[in-house]
């Protein structure tokens, strides 16, 4: 199975994102944000967390103009698989793919701390190896993760039962709590928290690995 | 552009001596120009200089079998084995710091980090040691948020994580914070860059973010024929752009990748015009420099502003010239500037010529070998009065805790290190709170341990003492998770060297240093020395950070468990009750006296070993420092989520602060096997309590845990954020 880790000039997580990729045994190949399609016959693309091109304006708002981007949005639309960790997260609520927008902490710093998460769904390719209910330590580390969507969007995405993550003791003014996010079709996810850092014996927590197993599993068989 | 003319005003607002410019003169053989004036003041002042601290960073033991580069390179470098090598360096920020502590803290990061990935090395782990002023006086606060959001801002962009480092509070800091940034990277040991040139006629690159006006001496901004010919001033501090450095960093490991580089300097303190020189010194040759091509971010800007501008995240190299098309592709691909300013000439010249004008033109070795040096006078620090039977307080043990994790200094630190990213990179095996910090060595089943230490209140007591016990607080805590330490960089700040005192704690302090590296094997490679933090005439207290790196090997276990319910308290090492300069007294005293504990180096050495060699048993270990035994079974037990008992109830025993011990929970079955190898091995352990319920109960005094983590936990914000 294939996975594409995107390459922006200020990616700083596509390394670990590619190794968690690696460990669940996907092949990995690395896609730099000049180029403007993704490699024949990837099945995911990850987009991983850092500062895409800084991020001196608004998180992702470059990126999601970048070649790659384009070619992203286009595998998504055609049904492909698609995670954004952290800075990922941004870009795809920038490029349209997943709703809303992550405004500065409610807190207005930054913040690294391994957080609760509440699994709100095991329906989809990335949290079927969870049930509903588990609560999970992840890492955060984000100056901007506070999800912000408006009360239609937000009931919309509750409703179609699309809220994949939320925090149990909220870190960052998230609205309804809000982690991580399903796109309609149930094959992209937006996530601030970083799976890819509890995903081995080293890391004091493999709780993230599931995200990347259940997807392999998913992937291979579909 | 008329230059202004050398007058005896601008001399001294170039902070060159009379008997200094005298020497110019007689190196020059003419009056210098405008230009090479600057120049020389960028070479000779203290920071590039070193001409206070030479002679007795000289005396400093820097070799070893695992020393690959010692001082002298942008970093040291050490032998992990395996073809593998770490690269470390730790350097101060501290006036840019004070006047502007966002842009201040953020730019030592990232100078720091450059240092590191110019020899070829990918940053994998940074630290940070902060000395701020006393938490009521009115900068503190501000310089606190500043400085931590500034350190957090370039580093997380950066994406390197932090792994420890030191936060303290002291009027003495008041008027002159210190931030002292560590950075640490990989390299293989077959592909270290230096920074000597070689071959004549090479073409000199100019790599990285333009040259703008930032930075450009602060020295001359007093001089009325400056203002009258300058556009605009700017803030001698410079602004730094992280996302800049990241392209940097990985333009510049993938140059080196091509074999296009046959030297490579960042452009630090006195960009241009310190990296070419250092270059073209160590190669033996002369450098020829183009201004004209040098890529600018403002208009018209002068020889002398372009040669001080300490614009950042810029770095100069020597090139291959049949490869530079690989060369210029690779920092097109990053989007940044790649220009070819320069040469290196046969002649011993700095010839800098600005549209076909010479701007200066000096002999170059000359210029790089001939910097004063001087051998300031000094006074040894008269010794410290002991504590008399009559000096040495009682505390109730639960109130003494209390006093002291409910002071900023000795709270728990999370405020401040959950605003840098621990996690990045996947390879973190423990964050900052207790301790060294433990990266893994990507890919290989190695780890690196990181830790930042000294205790100023020691040093100003007793420097030699003091100079010691910063080492060896260095080496206990890499040993206390289970590393054997490598090596030391050392970031000496000081008050001002024309002062005889300051000079005999620097004296002292060096004294002390080089005693117990020696004695430790852990050889100083790299450093960085800061003078003249005075404010109003009032010194910091001496302050010689000891930054180290240790190794746990390949096949053996990091010592990171958790104290848990049953566990027994034993204590490796002798109390002998020294309260002279402890915590205790100066946090819930007030007090500051008395002399700084005495180290005894084969003590720390074989109490060292003892730990290593038993980890089989040992699987929860912290060592003791500050507060003695009770702050360390209280940080474990806080650590571990679990209540402590610990059986001595009189003040001295609790908070006295000897060295070379360290603190250990275990089960009874290796508390049996630990009674035996010590006895072996002529260690003193003994048993002090034991872990357990959820209350810490010290003597006959005791609190609930909860109550105690609370106070540990909120005090630092409270206090200061």
């Amino acid at each position: 199975m294939k996975a594409a880790v995107v390459v922006f000039p200020g990616s700083n997580c596509d390394r670990d994102l590619a190794v968690a990729f690696e460990q669940a045994g996907f092949d990995v190949s690395m896609v730099w944000h000049k180029d403007s399609a993704l490699p024949e016959g990837v099945d995911i693309v990850g987009v991983p967390g850092g500062f895409s091109y800084g991020d001196y304006l608004r998180c992702g708002a470059i990126a999601a103009q970048s070649p790659i981007c384009k070619a992203v949005v286009e595998h998504a639309n055609r049904g492909g698989y698609a995670l954004g960790v952290c800075n990922g997260f941004q870009v795809l609520t920038e490029t349209g793919v997943l709703p809303g927008a992550l405004l500065r902490n409610a807190g207005l710093k930054y913040i690294c701390r391994t957080v609760d998460l509440k699994v709100a769904t095991s329906d989809s390719v990335f949290t079927e190896g969870y049930n509903a209910g588990d609560v999970i330590g992840i890492p955060i580390a984000h100056h901007d993760g506070n999800y912000f969507a408006d009360a239609d969007t937000v009931a919309q995405l509750q409703d179609q039962d699309r809220v994949a993550f939320t925090y149990a003791d909220n870190p960052n003014g998230s609205i309804a709590d809000i982690a991580g996010i399903l796109s309609e079709n149930r094959k992209v996810l937006g996530m601030m928290p970083h799976p890819e850092r509890a995903a081995d014996e080293g890391h004091g927590g493999t709780d993230g690995v599931a995200v990347f197993r259940a997807l392999m599993g998913i992937v291979a068989t579909a | 552009m008329q230059e202004p003319a050398i007058t005896s005003e601008l001399i001294e607002s170039h902070g060159l001596s009379p008997a200094e410019y005298d020497r110019i003169l007689e190196i020059m053989g003419r009056v210098p120009t405008y230009t090479e004036l600057g120049i020389f003041s960028a070479m000779w002042n203290e920071h590039c200089s070193y001409k206070s601290s030479k002679k007795w960073l000289r005396t400093l033991p820097t070799e070893g079998p695992q020393v690959i580069c010692g001082p002298g390179e942008n970093a040291g470098i050490v032998d992990i084995g395996d073809g593998q090598c770490v690269v470390f360096k730790m350097e101060s920020h501290n006036h840019p710091s004070y006047i502007e502590p966002y842009q201040g803290a953020a730019t030592g990061v990232g100078g720091i980090l450059r240092d590191v990935f110019t020899m070829g090395a990918r940053p994998i782990a940074a630290m940070n040691s902060l000395s701020f002023g006393e938490p009521a006086h009115h900068k503190t606060t501000q310089l606190v948020n500043g400085v931590v959001e500034g350190v957090g801002g370039y580093g997380n962009c950066f994406g390197v994580p932090c792994v420890g480092g030191e936060v303290r509070f002291h009027p003495a800091y008041n008027g002159n914070c210190l931030v002292n940034a560590f950075a640490a990277g990989l390299a293989d040991t077959d592909k270290i860059f230096y920074s000597a040139a070689s071959g004549i006629g090479m073409p000199v690159v100019y790599l990285g973010a333009k040259t703008g006006r930032d930075g450009v001496g602060g020295a001359t901004m007093a001089s009325a024929e400056f203002d009258d010919t300058i556009e605009e001033k700017r803030p001698t501090v410079q602004v730094g752009d992280p996302f800049t450095e990241k392209r940097l960093m990985e333009a510049t490991l993938e140059l080196m990748g091509t074999g296009a580089v046959i030297s490579i300097q960042d452009m630090g303190a006195a960009g241009l015009t310190c990296s070419a020189v250092e270059m073209g010194d160590k190669g033996g040759l002369g450098v020829k420099l183009n201004l004209e091509d040098v890529p600018q971010r403002e208009e018209n800007m002068t020889a002398y502003e372009m040669m001080l501008s300490e614009s950042q995240e810029r770095m100069l190299m020597v090139l291959n010239p049949e490869l530079e098309a690989e060369a210029r592709a690779v920092f097109v691909k990053w989007d940044l500037d790649f220009a070819i300013v320069g040469e290196t000439i046969a002649e011993d010249r700095f010839l800098i010529l600005h549209n076909g004008e010479v701007k200066a033109d000096l002999p170059l070795a000359t210029l790089a070998g001939s910097a004063p040096e001087y051998d300031r006078p000094w006074v040894p620090t008269p010794a410290a009065e002991p504590l008399t039977d009559a000096d040495v307080p009682t505390i109730d043990p639960i109130d003494g805790l209390k006093g002291l994790i409910s002071s900023p200094n000795y709270a728990g630190k999370q405020w401040v290190y959950e605003q840098y990213d621990t996690t990045v990179m996947g390879d973190t095996a423990r964050r900052p709170g207790v301790g060294s910090g433990l990266i893994r060595v990507h890919g290989t089943e190695k780890m690196l341990a990181f830790t930042s230490d000294v205790t100023p209140r020691y040093v100003k007591a007793n420097p030699t003492e003091g100079g010691k016990q910063a080492v060896a607080e260095a080496y206990r805590n890499l040993t206390a998770v289970g590393a054997k330490p490598l090596a030391t960089t050392d970031n000496l700040n000081f008050g001002n060297p024309e002062k005889p005192e300051i000079m005999g704690q620097f004296v002292g302090a060096l004294d002390g240093i080089g005693q117990a590296v020696a004695a430790l094997d852990m050889p100083i490679v790299s450093g960085n020395v800061s003078l003249y933090n005075e404010t109003d005439g009032q010194g910091i207290l001496p302050t010689p950070t000891i930054g180290a790196v240790g190794l746990v090997a390949a096949g053996e276990e990091p010592i990171i468990g958790e104290a848990r319910d049953g566990h027994v308290a034993l204590l490796i090492g002798d109390t002998l009750g020294h309260l002279g300069q402890s915590a205790l007294l100066a946090e819930v005293f007030n007090r500051e006296d008395g002399d700084a504990p005495a180290v005894d180096l084969d003590a720390e050495k074989r109490n060292g070993d003892f730990v290593r060699n038993n980890r089989d048993y040992i699987k929860v270990c912290t060592d003791l420092s500050d507060g003695g035994l009770a702050l360390a079974a209280f940080e474990l037990a806080e650590a571990g989520g679990v209540g402590v008992q610990i059986d001595a109830s009189d003040t001295p025993t609790l908070f006295g602060e000897d060295q070379a011990r360290y603190l250990v929970a275990c089960n009874f079955d290796q508390a049996e096997a630990l009674m035996l190898a010590a006895g072996q091995a002529g260690v003193t352990l003994t048993t002090v309590g034991k872990f357990g319920g959820d209350t810490v109960k010290i003597g006959g005094s005791e609190a609930p845990l909860a109550e105690l983590s609370e106070i540990f936990r909120s005090s630092f914000a409270a206090t200061v954020a």
